[in-house]
């Protein structure tokens, strides 16, 4: 059992290693900064999957940092949650940074942006793997910071603008998060969430129960953007340079949001029926809204990032319906939005790249020029909008279905009109950005650099194959299990403690 | 000695900061490495560290501090602080655990005892410090720079 | 309990700073007055009735003493909420050099 628990430091040694070693040897030696984010990356990728094998040999695994016994010591918890987590995570932040090796040539100090990158991944896996309230506050202020830099790292105007917008909403929203925090030591007088699920169960809620789920609400969803505080998101987003967009729709807003929200909500606080209607509730204003605020839109990157406030609407109503299958749903539907949002901003970048400009009235027939751009766009469109067989078509099905099962047939409704919206909105991208007629000052575009086409392909490619997770004998092994820990509920704490003896 | 007035402050604040400047360092010193005994630890002595580069370079001009602690040693000695930590916290895996105390704990209230703790306060000290004095840097070279253009 | 009550109302000035004033300079103080009151917050839970500093020493008794796991808390609270400042800061200064001026109601370039 010992030998196994070792792999639960490594994820937060690995990267923090590679951030510290880039920042001291990056600016002397030219090729270190690629070599070692890539490195930190791929190593970060196959630890993420020898940890399904781990968990489904020995169980949810426990590890306490400094020999000290829970509840007096800082505990990781590796669980089946966690590392459906840990490999979307890794996996999206493998292909970032194997495309950044030909992006960032256009930006100076190229050792800063993986600094900031690999410390930003750092804190992402801290808050997914820890298993101490206090200690998912640090990740979780480690990864934002990181990130407040990152949208800023053009210097530009408006990425300064978005920048210093994102951080004051962050900051607050991380505020409340730490009030929430302070309530619930209060009460219980202990920091791991094992020992704080048994306690709150033990004493019950009562009015600070109440006061902390609206606390935690409002801090995990401005991290996650959910409607009303998603103002931070259209703006964000887009200034942010390609890669940095695609990780930050991609998997921050999930890891530190989503994430952050599930674990507490069901594993430490418990769910009660008040609280499945509001995020439910959430869920549904944030998908329709989301659709709406996008039709309109002319930049390719602030439309991509509506759709993202969108497409979170419907993993959180997967989620808050709370019955096993509209879980499965919106973990499904969590993995899919990472991967097929985030190639479809690397396809905006390589766009950008290729042609200087995101505003879609001014393209047009690029499919001629960039071959490779232009068929993973038109999967990661198709995948979005539902099309059958690529994977969001089964994980939107999921959650519809299972709204109908749960008798909600008014948010089956929103989820069913806020994907057709979503079906419109790509048609006209498509038809836009990459089919018809070239331009004239497009004739001498050429094809994205190779590390650009690498990693967009295997997005692809995983768009088309994702269907598969959603079979019988595959989803038992990665997401079923994860569904089961969410449903678990405060029996976490049970697990946890028989983990350790 | 014109040519060393035309940076930084009066002759009077020159002089004073010429005797007080190095105990402000060595007080920093003292509560890093009383950090287990008495209260304080690496962030605070850090912070006065970084105070005392501070002071000099409010007193005399950028000049005279940046000689003294030149920006390219300022980063590396941030990075190393943090390489330090890290392996500090790596070597405790020997003892099996992740940020194991491996280090023989002497008797209480002693000046060598409590095993990595004094470490991990030298070593959060040196990024605490000099990540500080390269904030300020940073801040008043971009001031300065804009200036400059204007 | 009044004291916690106060601590939160210095909470939701910090909150008023942030959502109300035109100035980016009072914006960042206010997001500094709202951290500052919730650390603030955060040491007075710990505290116990007539009890001391939670330090050893050789000569002193061991009685009632406050918590001191918070105390070690609030100092990397602090350390976040310095490096998310300094952030800010220099966001803001480059902000100035860009747009020519500190008053948000005319940094609004992005829009839709």
């Amino acid at each position: 059992m010992t030998a196994a628990n070792n792999i639960l430091p490594l994820f937060i040694i690995t990267s923090l290693a590679g951030a510290f070693l880039t920042s001291l040897v990056g600016k002397r030696v030219k090729w270190f900064p690629d070599v070692m984010g890539s490195l930190t990356t791929f190593v970060l990728f196959g630890l993420s999957l020898s940890a399904i094998w781990l968990t489904n040999i020995h169980g949810t695994l426990v590890y306490s940092v400094g020999a000290w016994k829970p509840p007096f010591g800082i505990a990781m918890v590796l669980d089946s949650l966690t590392v459906f987590m840990l490999v979307t995570v890794n996996l999206v932040a493998f292909c970032v940074a194997i495309y950044s090796i030909n992006y960032m040539e256009k930006f100076t100090s190229k050792w800063k942006f993986y600094t900031l990158f690999l410390l930003m991944l750092a804190g992402m896996n801290g808050v997914i793997i820890t298993g101490d309230m206090f200690n998912l506050y640090v990740f979780l202020e480690i990864a934002s910071v990181a990130s407040y830099a990152l949208v800023a790292f053009g210097t530009e105007k408006f990425e300064l603008e978005a920048a210093f917008k994102y951080a004051i909403m962050g900051t607050l929203g991380s505020l409340f998060t730490l009030l929430g925090i302070v309530f619930l030591y209060s009460y219980t007088s202990t920091l791991n969430m094992a020992d704080m699920a048994t306690v709150l169960a033990e004493k019950g809620l009562k009015n600070i129960g109440l006061m902390v789920s609206v606390l935690f609400i409002m801090g995990f969803g401005l991290k996650a953007a959910l409607v009303p505080f998603h103002a931070w998101l259209p703006d964000a987003h887009p200034s942010a340079p390609a890669p940095i967009s695609a990780m930050l729709s991609g998997v921050l807003i999930k890891s530190l949001g989503v994430y952050s929200l599930c674990r507490i909500f069901y594993s430490v606080i418990g769910i009660t029926s008040t609280f499945s209607s509001i995020l439910m509730f959430l869920g549904a204003l944030s998908m329709v809204i989301g659709v709406f605020l996008a039709i309109g839109q002319w930049d390719f990157k602030r439309l991509l990032a509506y759709h993202s406030i969108s497409q979170i609407g419907y993993v959180i109503l997967g989620i808050g319906l709370g019955t096993p299958l509209g879980i499965l749903g919106g973990l499904f539907h969590l993995f899919n939005h990472s991967i097929f949002k985030s190639l479809l901003f690397l396809n905006s970048g390589a766009v950008e790249y290729a042609t200087g400009t995101r505003d879609l009235q001014k393209m047009g027939g690029l499919a001629q020029k960039m071959p490779v751009t232009g068929t993973t766009s038109l999967i990661a469109s198709m995948s979005i909008a539902g099309i059958p067989p690529f994977n969001g078509f089964w994980s939107k099905l999921i959650i519809i279905i299972a709204a109908v099962q749960a008798g909600r047939y008014g948010y089956a409704f929103w989820a069913v009109l806020a994907s057709l919206l979503t079906l419109a909105s790509f048609t006209k991208v498509m038809k836009y950005a990459f089919m018809g007629n070239l331009r004239e000052k497009w004739n001498q575009i050429k094809e994205v650099p190779f590390f650009m086409k690498l990693s967009m392909g295997v997005l692809a490619f995983i768009c088309v194959v994702g269907g598969v997770l959603g079979l019988h004998s595959v989803r038992e092994v990665f997401l079923q299990l994860a569904t089961k820990t969410i449903l678990e509920g405060v029996k976490y704490a049970e697990i946890v403690f028989q983990s350790l003896q | 000695m014109s040519k060393e007035h035309e940076q930084g402050m009066s002759l009077i604040v020159k002089t004073i900061t010429r005797l007080t400047v190095g105990l402000i360092l060595l007080y920093g010193i003292y509560i890093i490495s009383h950090g287990h005994i008495s209260p304080g630890g690496g962030f605070a002595g850090g912070v006065i560290i970084a105070l005392s580069f501070v002071h000099l370079m409010l007193a005399y001009g950028k000049d005279t501090a940046l000689r003294k602690f030149p920006k390219k040693a300022i980063s590396f000695v941030e990075s190393t602080g943090a390489i330090l930590f890290l392996s500090i916290a790596i070597l405790g895996l020997t003892g099996g655990y992740f940020f194991l105390n491996f280090v023989s704990k002497g008797q209480p209230f002693r000046l060598f005892s409590a095993g990595i703790i004094p470490l991990c306060n030298i070593a959060i000290s040196l990024k605490v410090g000099a990540g500080l004095f390269a904030i300020f840097v940073a801040l008043v070279l971009l001031k300065l720079n804009s200036e400059k253009k204007e | 309990m009044t004291v916690y009550f106060l601590c939160l109302v210095l909470f939701s000035l910090g909150v008023y700073c942030i959502l109300r004033k035109r100035n980016v300079i009072k914006i960042i103080v206010g997001v500094i007055i709202a951290e500052y009151a919730v650390n603030l917050f955060f040491i007075l839970v710990a505290y116990r009735m007539n009890g001391r500093a939670p330090i050893f020493s050789r000569k002193a008794e061991i009685v009632n003493m406050v918590d001191p796991l918070p105390q070690a808390l609030v100092l990397t609270s602090i350390v976040i909420g310095l490096a998310a400042t300094a952030l800010l800061v220099a966001i803001a200064m480059r902000i100035y050099e860009k747009y020519g001026t500190f008053d948000i109601t005319k940094i609004r370039e992005l829009r839709g």
